[in-house]
Protein backbone atom coordinates (compact mmCIF):
# COMPACT_ATOMS: atom_id res chain seq x y z
CA UNK A 1 0.00 0.00 0.00
CA UNK A 2 2.77 2.34 1.01
CA UNK A 3 4.56 1.46 -2.20
CA UNK A 4 1.58 2.50 -4.32
CA UNK A 5 1.34 5.82 -2.51
CA UNK A 6 5.05 6.37 -3.02
CA UNK A 7 4.83 5.72 -6.74
CA UNK A 8 1.81 7.99 -7.06
CA UNK A 9 3.61 10.79 -5.23
CA UNK A 10 6.64 10.43 -7.49
CA UNK A 11 4.43 10.58 -10.59
CA UNK A 12 2.66 13.71 -9.32
CA UNK A 13 5.95 15.40 -8.56
CA UNK A 14 7.35 14.54 -11.99
CA UNK A 15 4.25 15.92 -13.67
CA UNK A 16 4.33 19.09 -11.53
CA UNK A 17 7.94 19.77 -12.46
CA UNK A 18 7.12 19.32 -16.14
CA UNK A 19 4.14 21.65 -15.97
CA UNK A 20 6.11 24.29 -14.05
CA UNK A 21 8.89 24.19 -16.62
CA UNK A 22 6.42 24.50 -19.46
CA UNK A 23 4.93 27.63 -17.90
CA UNK A 24 8.35 29.17 -17.35
CA UNK A 25 9.34 28.41 -20.92
CA UNK A 26 6.16 30.00 -22.29
CA UNK A 27 6.61 33.04 -20.04
CA UNK A 28 10.09 33.62 -21.45
CA UNK A 29 8.86 33.15 -24.99
CA UNK A 30 6.28 35.88 -24.35
CA UNK A 31 8.96 38.23 -23.02
CA UNK A 32 11.15 37.47 -26.03
CA UNK A 33 8.32 38.12 -28.46
CA UNK A 34 7.66 41.44 -26.72
CA UNK A 35 11.29 42.46 -27.17
CA UNK A 36 11.04 41.57 -30.87
CA UNK A 37 8.37 44.23 -31.30
CA UNK A 38 10.70 46.78 -29.69
CA UNK A 39 13.51 45.83 -32.06
CA UNK A 40 11.34 46.29 -35.13
CA UNK A 41 9.90 49.60 -33.91
CA UNK A 42 13.40 50.99 -33.38
CA UNK A 43 14.37 49.80 -36.82
CA UNK A 44 11.53 51.86 -38.26
CA UNK A 45 12.64 54.93 -36.32
CA UNK A 46 16.03 54.65 -37.99
CA UNK A 47 14.56 54.17 -41.44
CA UNK A 48 12.28 57.21 -41.52
CA UNK A 49 14.96 59.94 -41.93
CA UNK A 50 16.32 58.16 -45.03
CA UNK A 51 12.88 58.05 -46.58
CA UNK A 52 12.23 61.72 -45.88
CA UNK A 53 15.57 62.70 -47.36
CA UNK A 54 14.85 60.69 -50.51
CA UNK A 55 11.45 62.24 -51.24
CA UNK A 56 11.95 65.75 -49.93
CA UNK A 57 13.34 67.20 -53.14
CA UNK A 58 10.56 65.98 -55.40
CA UNK A 59 7.61 66.47 -53.09
CA UNK A 60 7.79 70.13 -52.24
CA UNK A 61 4.03 70.47 -52.45
CA UNK A 62 3.39 67.80 -49.87
CA UNK A 63 5.16 69.51 -47.00
CA UNK A 64 2.36 68.83 -44.54
CA UNK A 65 2.52 65.11 -45.13
CA UNK A 66 6.29 65.06 -44.76
CA UNK A 67 6.24 67.15 -41.62
CA UNK A 68 3.57 64.92 -40.09
CA UNK A 69 5.83 61.91 -40.59
CA UNK A 70 8.87 63.62 -39.08
CA UNK A 71 6.89 64.85 -36.08
CA UNK A 72 5.34 61.44 -35.44
CA UNK A 73 8.73 59.78 -35.71
CA UNK A 74 10.38 62.15 -33.25
CA UNK A 75 7.56 61.71 -30.80
CA UNK A 76 7.85 57.94 -31.09
CA UNK A 77 11.59 58.04 -30.38
CA UNK A 78 10.98 60.21 -27.36
CA UNK A 79 8.25 58.02 -25.90
CA UNK A 80 10.02 54.73 -26.56
CA UNK A 81 12.56 55.29 -23.79
CA UNK A 82 9.78 55.44 -21.20
CA UNK A 83 8.00 52.30 -20.09
CA UNK A 84 4.39 53.26 -20.73
CA UNK A 85 3.13 50.56 -23.08
CA UNK A 86 -0.20 52.13 -23.96
CA UNK A 87 1.46 55.45 -24.77
CA UNK A 88 4.06 53.71 -26.93
CA UNK A 89 1.33 51.83 -28.75
CA UNK A 90 -0.61 55.05 -29.37
CA UNK A 91 2.41 56.97 -30.68
CA UNK A 92 3.60 54.11 -32.89
CA UNK A 93 0.09 53.86 -34.29
CA UNK A 94 0.27 57.52 -35.26
CA UNK A 95 3.60 56.98 -36.98
CA UNK A 96 2.13 54.05 -38.89
CA UNK A 97 -0.74 56.22 -40.03
CA UNK A 98 1.54 59.05 -41.13
CA UNK A 99 3.76 56.66 -43.10
CA UNK A 100 0.80 55.06 -44.82
CA UNK A 101 -0.46 58.47 -45.89
CA UNK A 102 3.00 59.34 -47.19
CA UNK A 103 3.21 56.09 -49.18
CA UNK A 104 -0.23 56.75 -50.64
CA UNK A 105 0.87 60.22 -51.71
CA UNK A 106 4.10 58.92 -53.27
CA UNK A 107 1.94 56.72 -55.52
CA UNK A 108 0.64 59.87 -57.21
CA UNK A 109 4.12 61.09 -58.24
CA UNK A 110 5.08 58.90 -61.24
CA UNK A 111 8.44 60.65 -61.70
CA UNK A 112 9.33 59.91 -58.12
CA UNK A 113 8.31 56.31 -58.47
CA UNK A 114 10.57 55.86 -61.48
CA UNK A 115 13.64 56.60 -59.42
CA UNK A 116 15.29 53.35 -58.28
CA UNK A 117 15.88 54.74 -54.84
CA UNK A 118 12.20 55.14 -54.13
CA UNK A 119 11.49 51.56 -55.19
CA UNK A 120 14.05 50.27 -52.75
CA UNK A 121 12.83 52.50 -49.94
CA UNK A 122 9.23 51.47 -50.56
CA UNK A 123 10.32 47.86 -50.29
CA UNK A 124 12.17 48.61 -47.06
CA UNK A 125 9.15 50.40 -45.60
CA UNK A 126 6.79 47.61 -46.64
CA UNK A 127 9.13 45.09 -45.09
CA UNK A 128 9.42 47.13 -41.90
CA UNK A 129 5.66 47.43 -41.54
CA UNK A 130 5.34 43.71 -42.18
CA UNK A 131 7.98 42.91 -39.60
CA UNK A 132 6.25 45.03 -36.97
CA UNK A 133 2.96 43.36 -37.82
CA UNK A 134 4.47 39.87 -37.62
CA UNK A 135 6.28 40.68 -34.39
CA UNK A 136 2.95 41.73 -32.90
CA UNK A 137 1.32 38.63 -34.31
CA UNK A 138 3.96 36.41 -32.77
CA UNK A 139 3.58 38.20 -29.45
CA UNK A 140 -0.19 37.79 -29.48
CA UNK A 141 0.08 34.13 -30.49
CA UNK A 142 2.64 33.39 -27.79
CA UNK A 143 0.72 35.36 -25.16
CA UNK A 144 -2.50 33.52 -26.05
CA UNK A 145 -0.71 30.19 -25.76
CA UNK A 146 0.68 31.23 -22.34
CA UNK A 147 -2.68 32.52 -21.10
CA UNK A 148 -4.50 29.39 -22.23
CA UNK A 149 -1.97 27.05 -20.69
CA UNK A 150 -2.13 28.91 -17.37
CA UNK A 151 -5.87 28.44 -17.05
CA UNK A 152 -6.17 24.89 -18.28
CA UNK A 153 -6.62 22.02 -15.87
CA UNK A 154 -4.33 20.54 -14.55
CA UNK A 155 -1.61 23.12 -15.25
CA UNK A 156 -3.68 25.71 -13.41
CA UNK A 157 -2.72 24.08 -10.13
CA UNK A 158 0.95 24.84 -10.71
CA UNK A 159 0.34 28.31 -12.14
CA UNK A 160 0.43 30.04 -8.76
CA UNK A 161 3.79 28.54 -7.86
CA UNK A 162 5.20 29.43 -11.27
CA UNK A 163 4.21 33.05 -10.84
CA UNK A 164 2.14 32.95 -13.99
CA UNK A 165 -0.08 35.94 -14.68
CA UNK A 166 -2.07 36.57 -17.84
CA UNK A 167 -0.07 38.50 -20.44
CA UNK A 168 -1.86 41.43 -22.09
CA UNK A 169 -2.50 41.18 -25.80
CA UNK A 170 -1.37 43.92 -28.14
CA UNK A 171 -4.56 45.66 -29.12
CA UNK A 172 -5.54 48.60 -31.26
CA UNK A 173 -5.62 51.54 -28.86
CA UNK A 174 -6.50 54.17 -31.39
CA UNK A 175 -10.09 53.87 -32.60
CA UNK A 176 -9.22 55.80 -35.71
CA UNK A 177 -7.04 52.87 -36.82
CA UNK A 178 -10.11 50.66 -36.78
CA UNK A 179 -12.03 53.09 -38.95
CA UNK A 180 -12.28 52.27 -42.65
CA UNK A 181 -9.78 54.47 -44.49
CA UNK A 182 -11.39 57.11 -46.66
CA UNK A 183 -10.05 57.09 -50.20
CA UNK A 184 -10.33 60.46 -51.84
CA UNK A 185 -10.42 60.09 -55.60
CA UNK B 1 2.74 8.51 -36.00
CA UNK B 2 1.76 9.08 -39.61
CA UNK B 3 -1.27 11.02 -38.47
CA UNK B 4 0.68 13.74 -36.68
CA UNK B 5 -1.59 16.72 -37.04
CA UNK B 6 -0.01 19.21 -34.70
CA UNK B 7 3.37 20.81 -34.27
CA UNK B 8 4.43 19.10 -31.06
CA UNK B 9 3.72 15.52 -32.09
CA UNK B 10 5.36 16.12 -35.48
CA UNK B 11 8.50 17.41 -33.75
CA UNK B 12 8.55 14.37 -31.46
CA UNK B 13 7.94 12.01 -34.34
CA UNK B 14 10.77 13.57 -36.35
CA UNK B 15 13.21 13.41 -33.46
CA UNK B 16 12.46 9.73 -32.88
CA UNK B 17 12.55 8.84 -36.56
CA UNK B 18 15.87 10.62 -37.10
CA UNK B 19 17.42 8.68 -34.25
CA UNK B 20 15.95 5.40 -35.51
CA UNK B 21 17.20 6.14 -39.02
CA UNK B 22 20.77 6.80 -37.89
CA UNK B 23 20.88 3.76 -35.61
CA UNK B 24 19.24 1.55 -38.23
CA UNK B 25 21.74 2.74 -40.85
CA UNK B 26 24.72 1.83 -38.68
CA UNK B 27 23.10 -1.44 -37.57
CA UNK B 28 22.45 -2.42 -41.19
CA UNK B 29 26.10 -1.97 -42.11
CA UNK B 30 27.14 -3.77 -38.95
CA UNK B 31 24.99 -6.70 -40.13
CA UNK B 32 26.62 -6.54 -43.55
CA UNK B 33 30.08 -6.45 -42.02
CA UNK B 34 29.83 -8.93 -39.19
CA UNK B 35 27.60 -11.21 -41.23
CA UNK B 36 30.29 -11.33 -43.86
CA UNK B 37 32.88 -11.98 -41.17
CA UNK B 38 30.88 -14.87 -39.77
CA UNK B 39 30.48 -16.35 -43.27
CA UNK B 40 34.15 -16.12 -44.07
CA UNK B 41 35.00 -17.51 -40.64
CA UNK B 42 32.78 -20.52 -41.27
CA UNK B 43 34.27 -21.00 -44.70
CA UNK B 44 37.88 -20.90 -43.53
CA UNK B 45 37.38 -22.93 -40.31
CA UNK B 46 39.06 -26.04 -41.52
CA UNK B 47 41.72 -24.35 -43.61
CA UNK B 48 45.21 -25.85 -43.65
CA UNK B 49 47.74 -24.03 -41.47
CA UNK B 50 49.60 -21.44 -43.51
CA UNK B 51 46.62 -20.39 -45.58
CA UNK B 52 44.29 -17.63 -44.63
CA UNK B 53 42.01 -18.13 -41.66
CA UNK B 54 39.39 -15.47 -41.02
CA UNK B 55 39.54 -14.85 -37.28
CA UNK B 56 39.51 -11.13 -36.66
CA UNK B 57 36.21 -9.59 -37.88
CA UNK B 58 37.93 -6.82 -39.78
CA UNK B 59 35.10 -6.49 -42.35
CA UNK B 60 32.59 -5.88 -39.58
CA UNK B 61 34.79 -3.36 -37.84
CA UNK B 62 35.58 -1.53 -41.07
CA UNK B 63 31.99 -1.36 -42.28
CA UNK B 64 30.55 -0.34 -38.89
CA UNK B 65 33.21 2.33 -38.54
CA UNK B 66 32.53 3.48 -42.11
CA UNK B 67 28.80 3.64 -41.48
CA UNK B 68 29.33 5.55 -38.23
CA UNK B 69 31.53 8.06 -40.08
CA UNK B 70 29.01 8.36 -42.91
CA UNK B 71 26.22 8.92 -40.36
CA UNK B 72 28.30 11.55 -38.58
CA UNK B 73 29.07 13.30 -41.86
CA UNK B 74 25.40 13.14 -42.85
CA UNK B 75 24.46 14.68 -39.51
CA UNK B 76 27.00 17.49 -39.61
CA UNK B 77 27.52 18.15 -43.33
CA UNK B 78 24.25 16.83 -44.76
CA UNK B 79 22.60 20.23 -45.32
CA UNK B 80 25.64 21.68 -47.08
CA UNK B 81 25.90 18.64 -49.34
CA UNK B 82 22.27 18.90 -50.38
CA UNK B 83 22.81 22.58 -51.25
CA UNK B 84 26.00 21.86 -53.22
CA UNK B 85 24.26 19.16 -55.22
CA UNK B 86 21.79 21.74 -56.52
CA UNK B 87 24.42 24.37 -57.46
CA UNK B 88 22.77 26.83 -55.09
CA UNK B 89 24.57 30.04 -54.19
CA UNK B 90 24.11 31.86 -50.91
CA UNK B 91 22.64 35.35 -50.71
CA UNK B 92 24.74 37.19 -48.16
CA UNK B 93 24.55 40.74 -49.53
CA UNK B 94 21.64 41.21 -51.93
CA UNK B 95 22.80 42.55 -55.31
CA UNK B 96 19.45 43.28 -56.94
CA UNK B 97 15.83 44.04 -56.03
CA UNK B 98 14.70 40.42 -56.27
CA UNK B 99 17.37 39.27 -53.82
CA UNK B 100 16.62 42.17 -51.50
CA UNK B 101 12.94 41.24 -51.53
CA UNK B 102 13.77 37.58 -50.84
CA UNK B 103 15.99 38.44 -47.87
CA UNK B 104 13.31 40.77 -46.46
CA UNK B 105 10.61 38.12 -46.87
CA UNK B 106 12.77 35.48 -45.14
CA UNK B 107 13.42 37.89 -42.25
CA UNK B 108 9.71 38.65 -41.94
CA UNK B 109 8.76 34.99 -41.87
CA UNK B 110 11.52 34.22 -39.37
CA UNK B 111 9.88 36.73 -37.04
CA UNK B 112 6.38 35.40 -37.68
CA UNK B 113 7.37 31.77 -37.09
CA UNK B 114 9.55 32.44 -34.07
CA UNK B 115 12.63 30.67 -35.46
CA UNK B 116 16.07 32.26 -35.91
CA UNK B 117 16.76 33.65 -39.37
CA UNK B 118 17.92 30.88 -41.72
CA UNK B 119 20.62 31.24 -44.35
CA UNK B 120 19.20 32.13 -47.75
CA UNK B 121 20.17 30.39 -51.01
CA UNK B 122 19.14 30.69 -54.65
CA UNK B 123 19.15 27.75 -57.09
CA UNK B 124 19.86 28.83 -60.67
CA UNK B 125 16.89 27.03 -62.21
CA UNK B 126 14.02 28.56 -64.17
CA UNK B 127 11.42 26.19 -62.75
CA UNK B 128 9.75 27.57 -59.60
CA UNK B 129 10.43 25.47 -56.54
CA UNK B 130 11.78 25.82 -53.01
CA UNK B 131 13.22 23.65 -50.29
CA UNK B 132 14.58 23.87 -46.77
CA UNK B 133 17.36 21.88 -45.17
CA UNK B 134 19.17 21.80 -41.85
CA UNK B 135 19.45 20.04 -38.51
CA UNK B 136 17.39 22.29 -36.28
CA UNK B 137 16.02 25.85 -36.32
CA UNK B 138 19.29 27.29 -35.05
CA UNK B 139 21.19 26.14 -38.16
CA UNK B 140 18.85 25.94 -41.10
CA UNK B 141 18.84 26.94 -44.76
CA UNK B 142 16.06 28.03 -47.10
CA UNK B 143 16.58 27.86 -50.86
CA UNK B 144 14.39 29.05 -53.73
CA UNK B 145 14.89 28.73 -57.46
CA UNK B 146 15.50 31.78 -59.62
CA UNK B 147 12.26 30.92 -61.41
CA UNK B 148 10.29 31.23 -58.17
CA UNK B 149 11.64 34.75 -57.59
CA UNK B 150 10.55 35.98 -60.99
CA UNK B 151 7.17 34.26 -61.25
CA UNK B 152 5.66 34.78 -57.81
CA UNK B 153 4.53 38.08 -56.31
CA UNK B 154 5.54 39.21 -52.84
CA UNK B 155 2.61 37.63 -50.97
CA UNK B 156 3.04 34.30 -52.72
CA UNK B 157 6.79 34.32 -52.09
CA UNK B 158 6.03 35.04 -48.44
CA UNK B 159 3.67 32.06 -48.28
CA UNK B 160 6.23 29.69 -49.82
CA UNK B 161 8.96 30.84 -47.43
CA UNK B 162 6.54 30.45 -44.52
CA UNK B 163 5.86 26.86 -45.67
CA UNK B 164 9.58 26.10 -45.69
CA UNK B 165 10.04 27.66 -42.24
CA UNK B 166 7.20 25.44 -41.08
CA UNK B 167 9.29 22.43 -42.12
CA UNK B 168 12.22 23.94 -40.21
CA UNK B 169 10.17 24.54 -37.10
CA UNK B 170 8.68 21.05 -36.92
CA UNK B 171 12.07 19.42 -37.58
CA UNK B 172 10.99 17.83 -40.87
CA UNK B 173 14.24 19.17 -42.28
CA UNK B 174 16.29 17.05 -39.91
CA UNK B 175 14.74 13.76 -41.00
CA UNK B 176 14.54 14.65 -44.68
CA UNK B 177 18.11 15.96 -44.91
CA UNK B 178 19.46 12.85 -43.17
CA UNK B 179 17.58 10.67 -45.63
CA UNK B 180 18.89 12.59 -48.62
CA UNK B 181 22.47 12.42 -47.35
CA UNK B 182 22.32 8.73 -46.45
CA UNK B 183 20.74 7.80 -49.79
CA UNK B 184 23.72 9.46 -51.46
CA UNK B 185 26.20 7.66 -49.23
CA UNK B 186 24.65 4.25 -49.79
CA UNK B 187 24.47 4.81 -53.54
CA UNK B 188 28.21 5.50 -53.55
CA UNK B 189 29.01 2.45 -51.45
CA UNK B 190 26.66 0.25 -53.45
CA UNK B 191 28.37 1.28 -56.68
CA UNK B 192 31.82 0.62 -55.30
CA UNK B 193 30.91 -2.70 -53.68
CA UNK B 194 29.13 -4.14 -56.70
CA UNK B 195 32.23 -3.46 -58.77
CA UNK B 196 34.52 -4.92 -56.10
CA UNK B 197 32.35 -8.00 -55.63
CA UNK B 198 32.24 -8.76 -59.33
CA UNK B 199 36.00 -8.51 -59.47
CA UNK B 200 36.59 -10.42 -56.23
CA UNK B 201 34.14 -13.20 -56.98
CA UNK B 202 35.94 -14.05 -60.20
CA UNK B 203 39.25 -14.48 -58.38
CA UNK B 204 38.10 -16.19 -55.21
CA UNK B 205 34.97 -17.94 -56.37
CA UNK B 206 36.81 -21.02 -57.52
CA UNK B 207 38.80 -21.54 -54.32
CA UNK B 208 35.88 -20.84 -52.00
CA UNK B 209 33.55 -23.03 -53.92
CA UNK B 210 36.02 -25.86 -54.00
CA UNK B 211 36.81 -25.52 -50.31
CA UNK B 212 33.15 -25.64 -49.43
CA UNK B 213 32.63 -28.90 -51.29
CA UNK B 214 35.62 -30.53 -49.61
CA UNK B 215 34.45 -29.70 -46.11
CA UNK B 216 30.77 -29.97 -46.88
CA UNK B 217 29.68 -32.95 -44.86
CA UNK B 218 31.81 -32.33 -41.76
CA UNK B 219 30.33 -29.10 -40.42
CA UNK B 220 26.91 -29.17 -38.80
CA UNK B 221 26.22 -25.48 -39.47
CA UNK B 222 26.23 -25.79 -43.24
CA UNK B 223 22.51 -25.13 -44.00
CA UNK B 224 22.68 -22.08 -41.74
CA UNK B 225 25.74 -20.92 -43.62
CA UNK B 226 23.91 -21.15 -46.92
CA UNK B 227 20.91 -19.21 -45.60
CA UNK B 228 23.04 -16.50 -44.03
CA UNK B 229 25.13 -16.23 -47.19
CA UNK B 230 22.05 -15.86 -49.31
CA UNK B 231 20.59 -13.18 -47.03
CA UNK B 232 23.92 -11.41 -46.91
CA UNK B 233 24.32 -11.21 -50.68
CA UNK B 234 20.70 -10.12 -50.97
CA UNK B 235 21.32 -7.31 -48.48
CA UNK B 236 24.18 -5.99 -50.58
CA UNK B 237 22.10 -6.03 -53.73
CA UNK B 238 19.06 -4.44 -52.13
CA UNK B 239 20.81 -1.80 -50.00
CA UNK B 240 20.63 1.02 -52.55
CA UNK B 241 17.03 0.16 -53.39
CA UNK B 242 15.96 0.02 -49.75
CA UNK B 243 17.43 3.40 -48.91
CA UNK B 244 15.81 4.93 -51.97
CA UNK B 245 12.47 3.47 -50.86
CA UNK B 246 13.01 4.92 -47.39
CA UNK B 247 13.53 8.35 -48.91
CA UNK B 248 10.36 8.03 -50.96
CA UNK B 249 8.36 6.65 -48.07
CA UNK B 250 8.65 9.74 -45.88
CA UNK B 251 5.07 10.54 -45.08
CA UNK B 252 3.27 12.81 -47.54
CA UNK B 253 1.12 14.20 -44.74
CA UNK B 254 4.00 16.36 -43.50
CA UNK B 255 3.24 18.66 -46.46
CA UNK B 256 -0.31 19.30 -45.21
CA UNK B 257 1.05 20.30 -41.82
CA UNK B 258 3.60 22.65 -43.40
CA UNK B 259 0.84 24.19 -45.54
CA UNK B 260 -1.24 24.76 -42.41
CA UNK B 261 1.72 26.29 -40.61
CA UNK B 262 2.32 28.62 -43.54
CA UNK B 263 -1.31 29.76 -43.36
CA UNK B 264 -0.90 30.30 -39.63
CA UNK B 265 2.26 32.37 -40.00
CA UNK B 266 1.08 34.56 -42.89
CA UNK B 267 -2.62 34.57 -41.93
CA UNK B 268 -3.06 34.41 -45.70
CA UNK B 269 -3.88 30.86 -46.92
CA UNK B 270 -4.97 32.13 -50.30
CA UNK B 271 -1.45 33.35 -51.04
CA UNK B 272 -0.07 29.83 -50.64
CA UNK B 273 -2.93 28.38 -52.70
CA UNK B 274 -2.08 30.81 -55.51
CA UNK B 275 1.64 30.09 -55.21
CA UNK B 276 1.10 26.32 -55.38
CA UNK B 277 -1.17 26.79 -58.37
CA UNK B 278 1.54 28.76 -60.19
CA UNK B 279 4.26 26.26 -59.26
CA UNK B 280 2.18 23.31 -60.40
CA UNK B 281 1.40 24.90 -63.74
CA UNK B 282 4.99 25.80 -64.54
CA UNK B 283 6.14 23.75 -67.47
CA UNK B 284 9.39 21.93 -66.75
CA UNK B 285 10.55 19.68 -63.88
CA UNK B 286 13.22 21.12 -61.62
CA UNK B 287 16.32 19.48 -63.02
CA UNK B 288 18.62 20.86 -60.31
CA UNK B 289 17.02 18.65 -57.68
CA UNK B 290 18.39 15.14 -57.74
CA UNK B 291 16.14 12.16 -57.15
CA UNK B 292 17.34 11.61 -53.60
CA UNK B 293 16.35 15.15 -52.55
CA UNK B 294 12.90 15.26 -54.14
CA UNK B 295 11.07 15.01 -50.82
CA UNK B 296 12.72 18.20 -49.57
CA UNK B 297 10.94 20.48 -52.05
CA UNK B 298 7.59 22.23 -51.82
CA UNK B 299 6.42 20.62 -55.06
CA UNK B 300 7.54 17.41 -56.69
CA UNK B 301 10.59 18.45 -58.73
CA UNK B 302 10.42 15.32 -60.86
CA UNK B 303 6.92 16.11 -62.08
CA UNK B 304 5.72 12.55 -61.64
CA UNK B 305 2.12 11.52 -62.32
CA UNK B 306 2.26 9.33 -59.20
CA UNK B 307 2.14 12.46 -57.09
CA UNK B 308 -1.44 13.21 -58.12
CA UNK B 309 -2.78 9.76 -57.29
CA UNK B 310 -4.29 8.39 -54.13
CA UNK B 311 -4.12 4.89 -52.74
CA UNK B 312 -1.64 2.63 -50.99
CA UNK B 313 0.99 2.61 -53.74
CA UNK B 314 0.95 6.39 -54.05
CA UNK B 315 1.13 6.76 -50.29
CA UNK B 316 4.21 4.56 -50.16
CA UNK B 317 6.13 5.89 -53.11
CA UNK B 318 4.88 9.43 -53.59
CA UNK B 319 6.89 12.24 -52.10
CA UNK B 320 4.15 14.88 -52.18
CA UNK B 321 0.38 14.86 -51.79
CA UNK B 322 -1.82 15.68 -54.77
CA UNK B 323 -1.59 19.40 -55.48
CA UNK B 324 -5.34 19.73 -56.04
CA UNK B 325 -6.05 18.57 -52.50
CA UNK B 326 -3.43 20.90 -51.00
CA UNK B 327 -4.94 23.86 -52.85
CA UNK B 328 -8.47 22.82 -51.84
CA UNK B 329 -7.52 22.60 -48.16
CA UNK B 330 -5.91 26.05 -48.28
CA UNK B 331 -8.88 27.60 -50.02
CA UNK B 332 -11.16 26.05 -47.40
CA UNK B 333 -9.05 27.79 -44.76
CA UNK B 334 -9.62 31.03 -46.66
CA UNK B 335 -13.35 30.36 -46.73
CA UNK B 336 -13.35 29.98 -50.49
CA UNK B 337 -15.19 27.04 -51.90
CA UNK B 338 -13.24 25.16 -54.53
CA UNK B 339 -15.41 25.55 -57.61
CA UNK B 340 -14.98 23.06 -60.44
CA UNK B 341 -12.26 20.92 -58.91
CA UNK B 342 -9.74 23.71 -58.42
CA UNK B 343 -7.17 22.90 -61.09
Amino acid sequence: MFFVLLILTVLVVVWAVGAYNTLISLKNQVANAWKQIDVQLKRRHDLVPNLIAAVKGAMNFERETLEAVVAARNQAVQVSSGGDVSKIAAVEGQLTGALHRLLAVVESYPDLKATANIGQLQEELTSTENKIAFARQLYNDTATQYNTKQRQVPTVFVAGVAGASPAPLWELTDDSERAVPKVEL
Amino acid sequence: MDDAVDLFSQQQSNRVRSRVLLIGFIAFFAWLGFGGDWIFWQMTLGAEPGTYRHVIPWIGIALTLGAAIAAFVAWTRGPERVLWSTNAYEVVDPVNDDERRLVNVVEEMAIASGVPKPRVWIVPDEDPNAFATGRDPASSHVAVTAGLLTQLNRDELQAVVAHELGHVKNLDVRLMTLLAALVGAVALVGDFMSRAMRGGARVHGASLGGGGRRRGGKKGGNPLLVVVLALWILSWLLAPLITRLLALGVSRKREYLADAMSAQFTRNPKALADALHKIEHAAAPTTSMKRGSAHLCIADPLGRRLTNREGVFAELFGTHPPMAIRVAKLKAMAYQRDVGGGM
